[in-house]
């Protein structure tokens, strides 16, 4: 089927229905990566996500592009449990985070997110200071001891390059802050989880470009400790900082595969009329 | 054409504004013209003394006290039934959740009922349990009066609520209870609307403490005595063939306009206190 020839990229989808890891594939597929295997899901008896298998490597930016619809943010939704809000989707398949699966009985949604810093297309500080938004999940987290929380706090805020901007005013509310501040401030939020894997739904598609470009920066920066995954509508945003490149239409994998090779030797006639314009 | 609409339903719009402004000064004007004459120190700092239905000294100390009782109570438990029942339709209930419309559909009903209606039942209650008209009696039903409308708002204002920052919070790993408590901050303004709403109905109804709540010249001192309140103290005076309580009757209806004026006030300063990380 698809990529039949391409198995040994660390970025794959598997052709046989049953998932079988190659034995190259493993030697990437230490415990830190995401592994989903025959993923389907479904809204309203509707088939969004169709027989999802894919690999996504540690440490390294993967970004989910595709046309509108394709199922790019529900493939994203799936990774940190957030269907579980909406009963009418239905969800078949493993999705393997740390070699635990996340949909087995049993496993603790709140720990499944805690691994996952979630930025979302527009960012949406929480009703309280600056300060206590950053603070706000250590604290729910159990943290208690308030030097440990100002140092966690002013440590992802100078990680978040908001530290010079916002010092001195920590204290008001973060809804004065501009949009591309916001952002980055959720960001901040989410990296004081102290969490495995960023998740990023077209986190830059509501920001301009000065500030979009402070966010792909930390997104290059982040890739060091975390592993990324976006879900991106720009093709030159992919191009820009990306590792690894997921191809999706119609909630079918299409083509996957490093960057390089995806924009300079795509397989599939699918993903060259994508790449070229003919639709999107 | 076009331009004749649009002058229109201007000059329609202006007109409902000015007949909705000009009702409000002339009702208000006519009690104060009424009312503040007869409005002494005396009305709001002493009980009715002998003779005060006939025109002899006293005040409505008695009325002022029972109607804020009264209404704290009543504030308070629906505040307590209100709040967790919104919350829980609304952010633990799936979106499209029958169980919710249900909910939603019986307080609708509720809401229409009139307040006779809920007087009596509150009466029949308090026979059945052997409790003579009091305060608690009074709360209780004006509470029952009060929450389907304070659910209500709160709910509309709680609907309106983005799902951004539900999720923002969900995927922090915030428990539900630990998002409900952040979300209810972003709220507090729709509260303080829903309580308003409430409040303004609540202090202002005779007819659910007429049988539940009864009357008394005295301030009641524990929950089991009847209590007076202001609208069934303007009933009684102006049911008076005296002149001079009839105009008393007025200046309690003053009293009763700036509770509410002061209520009203003081709900959107602390509201505004609270807007101050709204976003």
């Amino acid at each position: 089927m698809i990529l039949a020839n391409r198995q040994l990229e660390p970025l794959t989808i598997d052709p046989v229905k049953e998932f079988k890891i190659p034995v190259q594939l493993k030697k990437v597929m230490n415990s830190n990566a995401i592994r989903i295997e025959n993923l389907d899901v479904f809204i309203y008896e509707q088939h969004i996500l169709k027989d999802i298998n894919l690999v996504i490597p540690e440490k390294s930016i993967t970004c989910i592009i595709g046309p509108s619809g394709c199922g790019k943010t529900t493939l994203l939704k799936t990774l940190n449990r957030m269907h579980d809000e909406t009963p009418e989707v239905k969800i078949t398949g493993k999705v393997y985070v740390d070699d635990q699966n996340i949909y087995e009985k049993g496993v603790n949604v709140i720990d499944t997110r805690k691994k996952m810093g979630l930025l979302a297309q527009r960012p949406c500080p929480l009703p309280m200071s600056i300060f206590d938004n950053v603070a706000y999940g250590p604290r729910i987290h159990g943290i208690k001891k308030r030097k440990a929380i100002n140092q966690t706090v002013i440590q992802y805020l100078q990680y978040v390059g908001l530290w010079d901007e916002v010092r001195g005013r920590v204290r008001s509310s973060a809804t004065k802050l501009s949009i591309g501040q916001q952002q980055r401030l959720c960001l901040a939020r989410g990296l004081a989880i102290e969490p495995e894997y960023i998740l990023g739904d077209e986190a830059t598609s509501s920001l301009d470009p000065l500030s979009t470009k402070k966010i792909e920066e930390l997104f290059i920066k982040l890739k060091e400790k975390y592993t990324v995954i976006l879900v991106t509508h720009t093709l030159r945003q992919a191009r820009r900082i990306a590792d690894y490149i997921v191809f999706m239409y119609m909630g079918e994998i299409i083509e996957c595969g490093s960057t390089e090779e995806f924009f300079n030797n795509p397989m599939e006639k699918l993903t060259r009329d994508y790449l070229s314009g003919s639709f999107s | 054409m076009k331009f004749l609409e649009e002058k229109i339903f201007k000059v329609i719009m202006i007109g409902a504004a000015v007949i909705i402004m000009v009702t409000l000064i002339f009702i208000i004007g006519t009690v104060f013209y009424k009312g503040l004459p007869s409005l002494t120190w005396d009305m709001i700092t002493k009980i009715p003394g002998g003779g005060f239905y006939l025109g002899k000294e006293g005040g409505v100390l008695n009325a002022i006290a029972g109607s804020i009782y009264i209404i704290a109570g009543a504030l308070l438990i629906s505040m307590v039934i209100s709040i967790p029942l919104v919350m829980y339709i609304n952010f633990y209930l799936p979106n499209k959740s029958h169980f919710a419309s249900l909910i939603r559909f019986s307080l609708d009903i509720l809401f229409g009922v009139p307040s006779i209606v809920y007087g009596a039942f509150g009466f029949a209650l308090m026979v059945y349990m052997g409790i003579k008209a009091s305060l608690l009696g009074g709360i209780i039903t004006v509470g029952m009066l009060i929450m389907p409308i304070m659910m209500r708002s709160l709910d509309e204002v709680t609907r309106l609520l983005s799902r951004d920052l539900p999720n923002a919070l969900l995927s922090l790993g915030s428990t539900k209870f630990e998002m409900t408590k952040v979300l209810l901050r972003q709220l507090m303004p729709g509260l303080m609307t829903a309580v308003l709403l409430a409040v303004g109905r609540g202090i202002g109804d005779a007819a659910t403490v007429l049988f539940t709540a009864g009357y008394t010249d005295n301030i009641p001192s524990s929950l089991s005595q009847p209590a007076a309140t202001l609208p069934l103290s303007i009933f009684f005076q102006l049911g008076s063939p005296v002149e001079e309580v009839q105009s008393r009757a007025y200046a309690s209806a003053v009293i009763l306009t700036i509770i509410i004026l002061i209520l009203s006030f003081s709900a959107r300063y602390f509201s505004s206190k609270f807007l101050k990380y709204k976003s």
